[in-house]
């Protein structure tokens, strides 16, 4: 299984499936941080977006993804008169809280351990700064809790992974190592080029035919043991390790982050007065597979709505809305060319 | 103090007269011509190509361009597209409420340069002001007539100009033709994107704005017979191509190895997350040439950046653009769907 969704886009992108011989096939994971984050989250942001006051900074493929309404996302908001904007970096939302003081800024912090150094970045700039309008709608998860959870879970089909090379630059290999040892299973940590990704196989080919499930670094231009201590100090100091619902797997324990106490005035959950909004599950809940391609049980294309009531344009599930989404990705690269 | 776009530049009064006389004048090919609400041309003989554009771009300045630059060159490539030669534009422009006379300035100075780069004049205009926060600061539409003949006289139709056929249109396209693109893609994309989530690129990456008419010009002065042409602007080369698959039911097959995208825009598009093929340009476009042209027409475009790119296939199922990865693996190219938003990690 690679678990991160731009693995799964370069994979689809390049064909790389088409090339492995018979008997190996590739499990796509749930590592897009779009896809995973529960739709009560979403629910929250479209309600704070909705509130003259407010002014709801996300990150850009976020604006696409449906609450528990088909359809209801932060896109259409914005076109009713909500103020919501793109950000490509959270420090963003500093100069919007201090040139909208009348404003309350609201960044949703959605992302793994990739983005979450620069999500503590913001609190700790904004609590410096004392910037009273600004707040975090917390939505980070971890990544490694999510891996042992799919291996844990019964019928589970994975034999290896293809780790996140973007999560372990910063979080290093330490953390995979017990999860190795727990569940004995080869994981390797790959890049997203393709010959990076066909390297990672390779790897966990080699490790799985020696019978030794090890931890294998194929990304090590990129990737050291330690990750960046800089990054992962912040997290520390910002964050607290919490048992998070993800959107398709339920709650996972030490699966995600929030504020520390002492930072908890930063949570825009307690700042506004933010009841559970609308259903907990996602838009096209009794339709959509999300669920079982998120745990590599189904393939998008299994999905009877996959092309037809299930499109980029009108998604029922996050998979298919997300720039890394594994229905995204077959949506786009996939429809299959009528000659070979 | 800096002087701003006021409502009563819109009113028709003197502040509107002044603005037209200060400001809006160099736009004109004439400053001295008398402004009427239409403009009376002498043409020669030959088919008119008549094309309208509106331009909204945000910011109004980027790396490499501005709103101004594009709406000329703009309407004068959906010109040349039509295999015509620029000849006269008018110009509509909605100014809001606040906008800083400076910049409205740079921008007039910006048309009638590519006016004259473009080779053609400016002959008529309309000028309305609107409310702060009723605009976006400032929308040009451009309206221009093209001349479908490089000199060689068509009789005009009898009873006046009328409706006809272009010999450059996608019903021309046949299997067997070839795909020629005419510079490398996706870098206006890149610009604007930059420009708007100010991403600081090392190197800038500079819009590829450009009149498109002089290489059409030399492929038609050497006498190629072109089937179609199609400029890229929003979609990209991947949206324009579905758009030619399906207006004349073929297939197109493309090798991505053969793609020119420099490596910036390839390196923005990884960091996030997009398909150079889907950004826009707004200085390239796709040529379809029957084979026994082909080769002369890669020469002329070769020079540019220009490069071949696939060939037209009969539909097998329905109209669709393959694409054939460097690894020699096939995926469909898919236009783009939506807008196009930057993701997440």
């Amino acid at each position: 299984m690679e678990v991160c969704g731009g693995q799964t886009h370069a994979i689809v992108r390049w064909g790389l499936d088409q090339l492995l011989p018979d008997g190996l096939r590739l499990i796509h994971g749930p590592g897009c941080p779009v896809c995973v984050t529960p739709a009560a989250s979403i629910n929250q942001a479209l309600a704070l977006a909705r509130r003259p006051e407010v002014i709801l900074c996300a990150y850009g493929d976020m604006l696409r993804v449906p609450g528990s309404e088909p359809g209801d996302d932060l896109l259409r908001v914005r076109a009713a008169g909500g103020d919501v904007r793109l950000l490509t970096s959270p420090l963003q939302a500093i100069a919007l809280a201090q040139s909208h003081p009348a404003h309350q800024v609201v960044f949703l912090a959605v992302g793994f351990e990739t983005t979450a150094p620069a999500t503590a970045l913001l609190a700790q700039q904004t609590a410096r700064l004392g910037l009273a309008n600004l707040s975090l709608l917390m939505a980070h998860v971890r990544v490694v809790p999510a891996m042992a959870a799919i291996l844990a879970a019964p019928g589970n089909q994975v034999q290896g992974f293809l780790a996140a090379g973007h999560v372990s630059t910063v979080m290093g290999l330490e953390e995979l190592h017990p999860l190795v040892e727990r569940h004995q299973v080869p994981v390797v940590v790959s890049g997203f080029e393709p010959e990076e990704l066909l390297r990672g196989v390779l790897g966990c080919v080699e490790l799985l035919e020696a019978g030794r499930p090890a931890v294998l670094n194929a990304y090590p231009q990129v990737v050291r043991e330690q990750g960046n201590p800089g990054a992962r100090a912040l997290l520390q100091q910002v964050f607290q390790v919490v048992d998070q619902p993800w959107r398709g797997l339920g709650v996972i324990a030490a699966g995600g982050l929030a504020l520390r106490p002492e930072l908890a005035w930063l949570d825009a959950r307690g700042r506004f007065d933010l009841a559970e909004q609308g259903r907990a599950e996602g838009a096209g809940a009794q339709e959509c597979i999300a669920a079982q391609v998120l745990q590599g049980r189904a393939l998008p294309s299994d999905c009877a709505a996959f092309g037809s009531r299930c499109r980029p344009e009108h998604p029922l599930g996050a998979p298919m809305v997300s720039s890394e989404g594994a229905c995204a990705a077959y949506h786009r690269y996939r429809a299959v060319p009528c000659r070979s | 103090m800096q002087e701003l776009i006021q409502l009563a530049h819109g009113g028709g009064g003197t502040l509107m007269q002044q603005l037209i006389d200060r400001d809006l004048r160099p736009l004109y090919a004439d400053p001295a011509q008398v402004l009427h609400d239409a403009a009376s041309l002498a043409l020669p003989h030959g088919r008119l190509a008549f094309s309208t554009d509106g331009y909204v771009v945000q910011p109004l300045e980027f790396p490499g361009g501005d709103i101004g630059l594009l709406a000329v060159i703009g309407t004068a490539n959906d010109l040349a597209m039509a295999g015509a030669r620029p000849l006269h534009l008018s110009v509509a422009l909605i100014l809001e409420e606040g906008l800083p006379l400076a910049l409205l300035r740079r921008v007039v100075a910006s048309m009638a340069a590519a006016a004259r780069l473009c080779g053609l004049t400016i002959v008529t205009g309309d000028t309305k002001v609107v409310e702060r926060g009723k605009g976006d600061g400032l929308f040009i539409t451009t309206s221009g007539i093209g001349l479908q003949s490089l000199g060689g006289a068509q009789p005009a139709a009898p009873d006046g100009p009328a409706l006809v056929p272009s010999a450059i249109q996608p019903s021309a396209i046949r299997p067997g033709d070839q795909l020629l693109v005419s510079g490398d893609l996706g870098r206006h994309g890149v610009a604007i994107l930059a420009a708007r989530h100010g991403l600081q690129l090392d190197p800038p990456v500079l819009s590829d704005c450009a009149p498109l008419w002089p290489q059409v010009e030399r492929m038609l002065a050497a006498g190629l017979r072109l089937h179609c042409l199609r400029d890229l602007t929003r979609g990209g080369l991947a949206s324009a191509l579905q758009e030619l698959a399906e207006a004349a039911g073929v297939e197109l097959a493309i090798e991505e190895s053969r793609l020119p995208v420099i490596e910036p825009v390839a390196r923005t598009c990884a960091l996030l997350g997009f398909e150079p093929l889907h950004l826009a340009n707004e200085g390239r476009f796709v040529a379809v040439v029957p084979p026994e042209h082909s080769a002369q027409a890669l020469a002329l475009l070769e020079p540019d950046g220009g490069a071949w790119i696939g060939a037209v296939r009969p539909a097998a199922g329905r109209p669709q653009v393959v694409l054939t990865t460097a690894l020699g693996t096939q995926r469909l190219l898919l236009p783009l769907s939506g807008e196009l938003l930057p993701r997440i990690c």
